[in-house]
């Protein structure tokens, strides 16, 4: 049963990531007038504008060009970059670890402390804790990520020098490094989702604490953390499992601006440097690239959805 | 099953002023859209021009909030800024509000064209929103304009879902079977009963959108396709700070303040209209 | 056939928090070893309410304010919310309207067995396995290994009443509190729930406090029977005695409502007006303004006094 609600969904995904494809497709269409004429300045000569034309097939039809588009997706490639002179796949998958270990990390954060708090809130129901932890999380939710980014390289970095500005450090280099130059960004990046999941997990709560199968825990005499944490909890975990998906993409999205804020050499940064100076099949690639995660991070959701709730399987 | 309410009737209004929320936020809203409204009264300097000899000038008498590296007042910026990021975000929320309202409402209604709009906007939604809109506002060149079409590109897939959801409710409510068995068209049946009935998640949504629309002007700003200087925005006020961190961190600092302090103001108001207009998420 | 009670209430008292109106006043009755008693009246007369008092599980609002309830000698009402909770599935159990809600959506049917005979009877989680599976033998559940993994939605609603059955049997409770056990399950499927009742309260000698309003379940299963009115006992008898010479006005009106033939269960059909909610009591006898007998004596609230053995009424035109 689990198998086939995964197909299922897997046959949803793969249609959303065909429409996906096209509309990277179609992002160069988007520029106005002439293409080549908006890219380059008025003194290029006639060889460049050809040669700039053909590296991005604007030479040929738009069917050859659909054509050629898919017939790289189909193949793993994702074109050329018009500055870097090498493969936007290649970049892309080089730079995916640090986007993607970035982005994990602030999920964690978001998760883990939005979770606690919302739960936290919702036990102190009414009271002063509920307040300040509400909030706590409205005022996360009105942050914005990247200025946050900037105020705690401002305090924690430039002021108190307990962390580097920015840069990045592999894990497979040194751990402690890495989590030196992860921890702002993971923090900023994750704080204000961390006000999204509280807000949620604290609503989640307590619909659930309301509901009758607590009331016959209470009834079996059970203790109060038994209650929560094995009655309760896991089924206000549901919905917010299900917002993990929206969660991450909205994190992905943050990213790109946080790793341009440190410095950090990810997916994010490549795609801001190609926006900036306008070479397009590394921001299509990109915008491919980043959207491919959000769908299989859904696709994982839904799976884990499944496994936290028995009855989604019928579904 | 959510009750066909009139909007019309005073009672939502009288539970809006009960909401602690609601009141908060609108009038914290309206001290500061007052404040952008009134910029060329309050500003005490002209936001464009600087003054080479207080380049980087911190916070002072004169300089309530000190000066950036054109020793431009950035007291009198922000409260130019406000209006420009306000006007972005009243008029993201305006695009996106319509779009939405058009895709969500044809895609509740006519079942056949459900399935593509649908899937379309599982497409847009796809892309994480802030570098679609990055995307969008790029390829199609700086300007004002082009920022709010990308905002409202980035905006619109989930208000358009919003609104499809409370349509296909109304949509089965007897009241629709009833007007259209006394005969009057589906395009009345859809604009008079069905859009009324579908006010309340839209205004939720679309507070929130503002919100949305101001946090993502600056990040916008900041990564340099926001709205084109010298004009202020509070998003590029900030990206004006970043190399100046260390030397003048107030540049950075108050537009981020200011930021969040209408981005709380929507937040509030739109949890205050959420409690009240929107049944789904009623507690 | 009775010995020693299990359980005595006496003057137990109940009130809104806000606005200190009483909703439970004055509730005596008690339940000897292996007796049934079945609490009945219509819906607002308070009888859920006893229920939850009695498991010491008042929602918030509510709070008792006098009276007490011995359990086994010892009085409940006395203990601290802690000590309560220590009784709650060892001495007392109790089971619910709607099997569906009150079982755990996301947790293995057997494990919500397990959990009170490993935490609450301290048995190791392998004898736990093999007494829930006992168990749900016990309560006429088929293949019960099989079903021991199952989660709640791929139950029928009588087989989830079952499990319900089952993990409030797996405590050994003196008393088993089955609140409305009957009314969500279809007719067929409610008829060998009461078998099965019947059949635990017979081999076990479990006593049980019966929350019903269908008289059809009070014959069938009841040894006693205590009807509830806004909050009072009106009347309390054995069930034989109350179906043949029932003396307060209210439950004579409860029986008449009640088809004459031997049917099917019936549901009681509400006496002409509604039952008064806290806070808008009349004074003095509460069934006053929809009793045709009511009198000027009635003005004053009429105490439980005899009226024949074993036979408790409250009502002023009944010598």
């Amino acid at each position: 049963m689990l198998v086939a609600f995964l197909f299922r969904r897997l046959g949803g995904a793969a249609v959303v990531f065909l429409l996906v494809s096209m509309l990277a497709f179609l992002l160069v269409w988007l520029i106005p007038g002439d293409a080549v004429a908006v890219l380059l300045d008025a003194a290029a000569s006639p060889e460049e504008t050809a040669r700039l034309r053909a590296a991005l097939g604007l030479d040929r039809s738009p069917l050859a060009q659909m054509l050629a588009w898919y017939g790289g997706l189909a193949r793993g490639q994702l074109g050329h970059s018009l500055l870097l002179n090498r493969s936007v796949a290649e970049a892309l998958l080089e730079r995916l670890p640090i986007t993607l270990s970035l982005t994990a990390l602030a999920l964690a954060i978001a998760v883990v402390f939005g979770t606690s708090a919302g739960v936290g809130a919702a036990l102190a129901h009414g009271g002063w804790l509920d307040q300040l932890l509400m909030g706590v999380a409205l005022f996360g939710l009105s942050v914005p990520d990247f200025w946050l980014g900037l105020l705690f390289i401002i305090v924690f970095a430039l002021g108190l020098g307990w962390f580097p500005t920015g840069g990045f450090v592999p894990i497979s280099e040194s751990l402690a490094g890495w989590a030196r130059s992860m921890t702002l960004p993971g923090l900023a990046l994750g704080l204000t989702q961390m006000g999204f999941i509280a807000r949620m997990a604290r609503s989640s709560m307590l619909d659930v604490l309301g509901q009758d199968f607590v009331r016959t825990a209470e009834a079996k005499g059970l203790s109060r953390s038994r209650i929560i944490l094995a009655h309760a909890l896991p089924n206000a975990m549901v919905p917010i499992v299900t917002v993990i998906g929206i969660v991450t993409g909205a994190l992905l999205g943050g990213s790109v601006v946080i790793e341009q804020v440190f410095s950090i050499p990810g997916v994010g940064r490549l795609i801001v440097g190609a926006i900036l100076a306008r070479d397009f099949p590394v921001i299509q690639g990109g915008l491919l690239f980043l959207a491919g995660v959000y769908l299989l991070v859904n696709l994982i959701v839904d799976l884990l959805y499944a496994v936290i709730d028995p009855r989604v399987r019928l579904a | 099953m959510m009750e066909p309410r009139d909007l019309a009737s005073p009672a939502p209004w009288r539970r809006l002023l009960a909401s602690r929320p609601f009141v908060i936020g609108g009038i914290l809203l309206v001290v500061l859209v007052l404040a952008a409204a009134l910029a060329p009264i309050l500003a005490p300097h002209d936001p464009l021009r600087g003054n080479f000899r207080l380049r980087l000038a911190p916070p002072g008498p004169l300089h309530w909030l000190g000066t950036d590296h054109f020793g431009r007042d950035i007291l009198s910026r922000l409260l130019f800024g406000a209006r420009l990021s306000l006007a972005i975000g009243a008029a993201t929320t305006l695009a996106s509000g319509l779009a939405g309202t058009l895709i969500g409402a044809s895609a509740g209604y006519f079942r056949r064209l459900d399935e593509p709009l649908m899937r379309l906007m599982d497409a847009l939604m796809a892309f994480p929103a802030i570098l679609l809109a990055m995307a969008v506002a790029a390829t199609l060149g700086a300007s004002v304009g082009n920022v709010i079409i990308a905002l409202a590109v980035a905006t619109t897939p989930h208000t358009s879902r919003v609104v499809r959801a409370s349509v296909l409710v109304v949509r089965e409510l007897e009241f629709v079977e009833a007007a259209r068995s006394i005969g009057a068209t589906e395009t009345r049946i859809l604009l008079r009963h069905v859009l009324l009935n579908c006010l309340g998640p839209l205004i939720v949504r679309l507070t929130y959108v503002f919100a949305i629309a101001v946090l993502a002007e600056a990040a916008l700003s900041y990564i340099g396709v926001g709205p084109p200087p010298p004009a202020p925005s509070f998003g590029n006020i900030i990206a004006g700070g970043r190399d100046f961190l260390v030397t003048a961190p107030w540049i950075t600092i108050a537009p981020g303040c200011a930021i969040i302090a209408i981005v709380l103001a929507l937040n509030l108001l739109g949890d205050g209209l959420r409690d009240v207009l929107d049944p789904r998420l009623r507690p | 056939m009775t010995t020693g009670p299990v359980l005595v209430v006496d003057g137990l008292t109940t009130e809104l928090r806000r606005t200190t109106a009483t909703i439970l006043e004055g509730v005596t009755f008690s339940i000897a070893e292996g007796e049934t008693v079945a609490v009945v009246g219509e819906s607002g007369s308070g009888k859920s309410m006893l229920a939850l008092a009695v498991m010491g599980l008042l929602p918030r609002a509510i709070r008792r304010t006098a009276g007490s309830i011995v359990l086994g000698g010892t009085d409940l009402a006395a203990l601290s919310a802690g000590e309560v909770r220590a009784r709650r599935g060892r001495d007392l159990a109790m089971i619910f309207q709607e099997p569906l809600s009150a079982l755990n959506p996301v947790m293995r049917v057997g494990t919500q067995i397990v959990e009170v005979l490993t935490r609450r009877r301290g048995l190791p989680s392998h004898a736990a396995r093999a007494e829930a599976i006992r168990l749900l033998g016990r309560v006429g559940i088929a293949r019960p290994a099989e079903r021991f993994r199952a989660f709640p939605h791929e139950l029928s609603g009588g087989m989830r009443q079952r499990v319900m059955i089952a993990a409030a049997l797996a405590a050994q409770p003196r008393l088993l509190i089955a609140d409305e056990p009957t009314t969500a399950l279809d007719v067929t499927v409610q008829a060998q729930i009461l078998d099965l009742l019947r059949d635990l309260k017979r081999d076990i000698g479990l006593a049980l406090m019966l929350i019903t309003h269908d008289l059809g379940v009070v014959a069938e299963l009841a040894d006693r029977v205590v009807v509830l009115y806004a909050g009072r006992v009106a009347e309390i008898a054995p069930a034989t005695t109350l179906f043949d010479s029932a003396r307060h006005p209210y439950s004579r009106a409860l029986l008449a409502s009640r088809p004459r033939a031997h049917g099917p269960r019936s549901a009681l059909v509400p006496i002409e007006g509604a039952v008064p909610t806290a806070g808008t009591m009349p004074a003095g006898c509460r069934f006053r303004p929809r009793c045709s007998l009511a009198t000027v004596s009635c003005a004053s609230p009429p105490p439980l006094h005899a009226a024949g053995p074993d036979h408790l009424v409250a009502c002023w035109a009944v010598q």
